[in-house]
């Protein structure tokens, strides 16, 4: 299996998930410089964290107009997965590849803790190897992670079982004081229609080791390998 | 001015007096430049490099005390940064500094710009930074402005750190009156470096290219060095405009810019343009060369229009490097640099003259013997008084409390020894994946990437101590340090130390700085734990009032094999838990004494060096060996608070008794003797290290139990761990958020 991991400039967290990639697929990813015109062939993309360009203007905004979207988005609706983490879900709204849009948190302040998750759906690339409705502990790190959409757009992910991850408290229950930062209907993760492209605020590369705190977060890569090997 | 020193047009004594130089200063200006009068330029060249900021006037010939050699060393004070040797090719580099007045006057900028100051320390030696921290140190909760400098300056500190994508990792948080009006914000940064790639800032060589690299200069941040080189009055607000205003993507794209261009070998010499901008890197790189430099200030980036040379050259606009390259690779250096969309300029020469020359539109501005700019700077043995040690208090003067479970409670919920979760949880920990011991216990450990090794790091100093009596207190700041690493299982390598004073133009201060010195040297040597790197923050006083002696020290210490380390919870329901070190009861210059009596009082627990190595060693020994792996010391607020702070993290709680029984129950709980660890291990596991312990001469006590979910104590006094936990947790939110 292929992956390639984009890096703009800002992002901080390309080596992290590299290291996760690596320990599930064996093999290094291609990392691909924002500038570049075209991804070599791939069997992923992955969309890093960090603040591409600062965060400036709007968080992802920037880094959505780079040279290297316009195959990102090519590859995309051609069916090549796509996994965008924390700054890389918020490019994906911004490229339009998810719908919605991600607030300042409900509070105000950027948080970095783990927060437990619960897993809404188990059949697709991403998930495959967890069980519907697992609770599973995994870090947020951000400041703007607080998803909206509109009425509309929520009814439209729920109704087609769009959604990846919802907030729960540690016993899986949905629950206000289990969301970290407001996000409409406790949403951590979406799905696109086919399941190909997922985004979502916490980062499964920080809890993909055992010495870290945790591997709920290697789940995702060893299903991602499995299904793309 | 009294001196007959010349002056020239259009210069007064009071534009003499505003640029901190008094008259005797004024003249040795003069005398270094063969008697003429220096031009504006030169004034304002000769008041960065002499202010107490850049020179360590008052405090060189103290630190000239400090033990500074060891094999581990790489490269002690003097540089950026310090380097100490971690095996296998790799070096650590560290080093804190202080931002203090910046911080004070706009919270979220000034601490922004230390992160971000300390990083380019470390990057510019070829080191990538792995890990920071910070220690802080906030007034009264009750002082209005408070609330306001405590979030200013935690998100100052995350908004660098988060960006740029280096974890904060830990540090300390404190309170205290003498801080109402002049805050410390500390900030240290880790990095890592392949030994055979360090970099320094020396710029041999004649006719080799001088390159600017980096944001471009503005306006912000003149005169940075001499206010943080005086004392705040009620105005200090007007100096908001000395204020640097930091942009971490920008120090993010130069970080990578430097260290691809460092992957080659085409840099002779490279310094960060920190304190005193251009002018400091300039002489400091021109100086450690022993040659001259010329700089056409024509080429130098700006982003500003009409910047005169006096403001270029006293900028500190931030995220530039200054860096003297190989002749001939500018090219493949300018490429780089373009890549990552920063200014690269050439904008001078290394010369054999030996003089700091800057020309503008075409006219010499400076001409200065660089020697007398980084040399000769004027050199204060001031005069100093160092108090008498006071005597140790009796008992009757620490009585004890009407409840021990209440006294328990009211300090876990104290200002001082509450949660700092609500500050942490701002910064992004975690990024770089290697942060395997997160903050909250005794030191943070980070990985080193792709290795079996970590790295454990930690601040401390206890202020109230240093007061009390400098000597001990010095000491016990570098012996907490120690203590905390030890308990990680990290053997402790150096330390980098901040030190936060007064007025050193008084002697009761400059007293309290070279008693702390003393105690520091003393530590130093007795733990071969050398001092590496530092930086010295005087005239931390407003309206005269100085602030507590605060010489943070940060220390660094290794792990060699990651699976071979500690943390500060209990391990299991059953444990047995241990007491290693003396039980004297000492309650002078306690929380408890200052938090529950009322006014610390009397001498500071005593720091018997000997028994602090014998018992470190014994605790980190064990640790190596994988008989043990759940440590906490015991420091600030006593044996209990410790024990409830490693029941809080483990959510287990804790049946202890009372051992001396010539003790009252409250001197043995909240009493702060020094060199104590409490390990937790299981009861077969326990009846040996007793017995290893007796047998080195270890002073050691069955403590107790790990049982439950509450604490438990000899004598009936019980705490449930959910009100426990309440206290601990609730303080600091509530406070920020009560409007």
């Amino acid at each position: 299996m292929k992956a390639a991991v984009i890096v703009f400039p800002g992002s901080n967290c390309d080596r992290d998930v590299a290291v996760s990639l690596k320990d599930a697929m064996g093999c290094d990813a291609d990392m691909v410089w924002h500038g570049d015109a075209e991804i070599p062939k791939t069997d992923l993309i992955v969309l890093p964290g960090g603040f591409s360009y600062g965060d400036y203007l709007r968080c992802g905004a920037m880094a959505a107009q780079s040279p290297i979207m316009k195959d990102v988005v090519t590859k995309a609706n051609s069916g090549v997965p796509v996994l965008g983490i924390c700054n890389g879900f918020q490019l994906l709204t911004e490229a339009g590849l998810l719908p919605g849009a991600m607030l300042r948190n409900a509070n105000l302040k950027y948080l970095c803790k783990d927060v437990h998750l619960r897993v809404e759906r188990n059949d697709t690339i991403f998930s495959r190897h967890y069980t519907q409705g697992d609770v599973i502990k995994i870090p947020i790190a951000h400041h703007d992670g607080n998803f909206f959409a509109d009425a509309k757009t929520l009814a439209q992910l729920e109704d087609r079982n769009l959604i990846a991850f919802r907030y729960c408290d540690s016993g899986g229950k949905i629950t206000d004081e289990a969301n970290p930062n407001g996000s409409a209907n406790n949403i951590a993760g979406i799905y696109n229609e086919n399941g190909t492209i997922l985004g979502l605020m916490p980062h499964p590369e920080r809890l993909a080791d055992i010495q870290l705190g945790g591997v709920d977060g290697k789940t995702m890569f060893s299903s991602l390998v499995e299904t793309l090997h | 001015m009294t001196t007959d020193s010349p002056m020239a047009e259009g210069i007064t004594p009071e534009i003499i007096a505003e640029h901190g130089l008094n008259p005797r200063e004024y003249a040795a200006v003069c005398d270094s430049l063969g008697g003429r009068a220096p031009s504006y330029t030169e004034l304002g060249v000769f008041s960065v490099m002499w202010s107490e900021h850049c020179s360590y006037k008052s405090s060189r010939v103290w630190l000239a005390k400090l033990p500074t050699t060891g094999p581990q060393v790489i490269c002690g004070p003097g540089e950026n940064a310090g380097i100490v040797d971690i095996g296998d090719g790799q070096a650590a580099v560290f080093k804190m500094e202080s931002h203090n007045h910046p911080s004070y006057i706009e919270p979220y900028q000034g601490a922004a710009t230390g992160v971000g100051g300390i990083m380019r320390d470390v990057f510019t030696m070829g080191a990538r930074p792995i890990a920071n921290m910070n220690a802080l140190r906030f007034g009264s909760p009750e002082h209005p402005k408070t609330r306001h400098l405590v979030s200013g300056v935690v998100s100052g500190i995350g908004g660098y750190g988060n960006c740029i994508g280096v974890p904060t990792v830990g540090g300390e948080v404190n309170f205290d009156k003498s801080y109402d009006g002049n805050i410390l914000v500390n900030a240290m940064c880790v990095g890592l470096v392949d030994v055979d790639k360090i970099f320094y800032a020396a710029a041999s060589g004649v006719g080799n290219p001088v390159v600017y690299v980096g944001s471009k200069t503005g306006r912000d941040g003149i005169h940075g060095a001499t206010m943080a080189s005086a004392e705040f009055d009620d105005d200090s607000e007007e100096k908001r405009p000395t204020v640097q205003v930091g942009d971490p993507f920008t120090e993010k794209l130069l970080l990578e810019a430097c260290l691809e261009l460092m992957a080659g070998d085409a840099i002779i010499g490279i310094q960060d343009m920190g304190a005193a901008g251009l002018t400091s890197s300039g002489v400091e790189m021109a100086d450690k060369g022993g040659v001259g430099v010329e700089l056409n200030l024509d080429l130098v980036p700006c982003r500003e229009e009409e910047m005169t040379a006096y403001e270029m050259l006293l900028s500190e606009s931030q995220e530039r490097m200054l860096m003297v390259l190989t002749p001939g690779r500018e090219d493949e250096a300018q490429k780089i640099f373009e890549k990552w969309g920063l200014d690269f300029s050439v904008i001078g020469v290394t010369t054999d003259t030996g003089h700091f020359v800057t020309r503008h539109k075409g006219e010499i501005k400076t001409d200065i013997p660089l020697d007398t700019l980084a040399n000769n700077a004027p050199k204060y043995n001031r005069l100093y008084t160092i108090a008498a040690a006071p005597a140790k208090i009796t008992l009757e003067e620490a009585p004890a409390p009407n409840s021990l479970k209440h006294t328990l409670l009211k300090l876990m919920g104290s200002a001082d020894l509450c949660s700092r979760r609500w500050v942490w949880e701002q910064y992004d920990h975690m990024v770089m994946g290697d942060t395997v011991g997160r903050p909250g216990g005794d030191a943070a450990v980070v990985r080193i990437h792709g290795t079996d090794k970590s790295l454990a790091i930690t601040t401390d100093v206890t202020p109230r101590y240093v007061a009390a009596d400098a000597i001990e207190g010095g000491k016990q700041a570098v012996a907490e340090t120690w203590r905390n690493l030890s308990a990680t299982g990290a053997t402790p390598l150096a330390i980098t130390d901040c030190m936060n004073f007064g007025n050193p133009e008084r002697s009761e201060i400059m007293g309290q700085f070279a008693g702390a010195i003393r105690g520091m040297a003393e530590a130093c040597e007795a733990l071969s734990y050398p001092v590496v790197s530092g930086n010295v923050s005087l005239y931390n006083e407003t309206n005269g009032q100085a602030i507590l002696p605060t010489p943070a020290i940060g220390g660094i210490g290794l792990i060699k094999d990651t699976e071979m380390r500690a943390s500060a919870a209990i391990g299991a329901e059953g444990d047995t838990l241990l007491l290693i070190g003396p039980e004297r009861g000492h309650l002078g210059q306690s929380l408890y004494q200052r938090d529950i009596i009322g006014t610390a009082k009397g001498a500071p627990p005593p720091v018997d060096l000997e028994e602090e190595r014998k018992n470190g060693t014994f605790v980190r020994e064990l640790i190596a060996a994988g008989d043990v792996s759940h440590v906490h010391d015991c420091s600030d607020g006593g044996l209990w608070v410790a024990v409830a702070e490693m029941a809080l993290a483990a959510n287990i709680g804790a049946d202890i008794s009372l051992g001396n029984q010539d003790l009252p129950a409250h001197a043995i709980l909240f009493g702060e003797d020094q060199a104590r660890y409490i390990l937790s291990v299981d009861k077969a596991k326990s009846l040996e290290i007793l017995e290893d312990a007796r047998e080195n001469g270890i002073e050691i006590r069955e403590l107790g139990f790990a049982h439950g979910d509450s604490l438990h104590v000899e004598g009936g006094d019980e705490v449930k761990l959910a009100d426990l936990r309440k206290a601990h947790e609730s303080w600091l939110p509530d406070y920020m958020n009560t409007v």
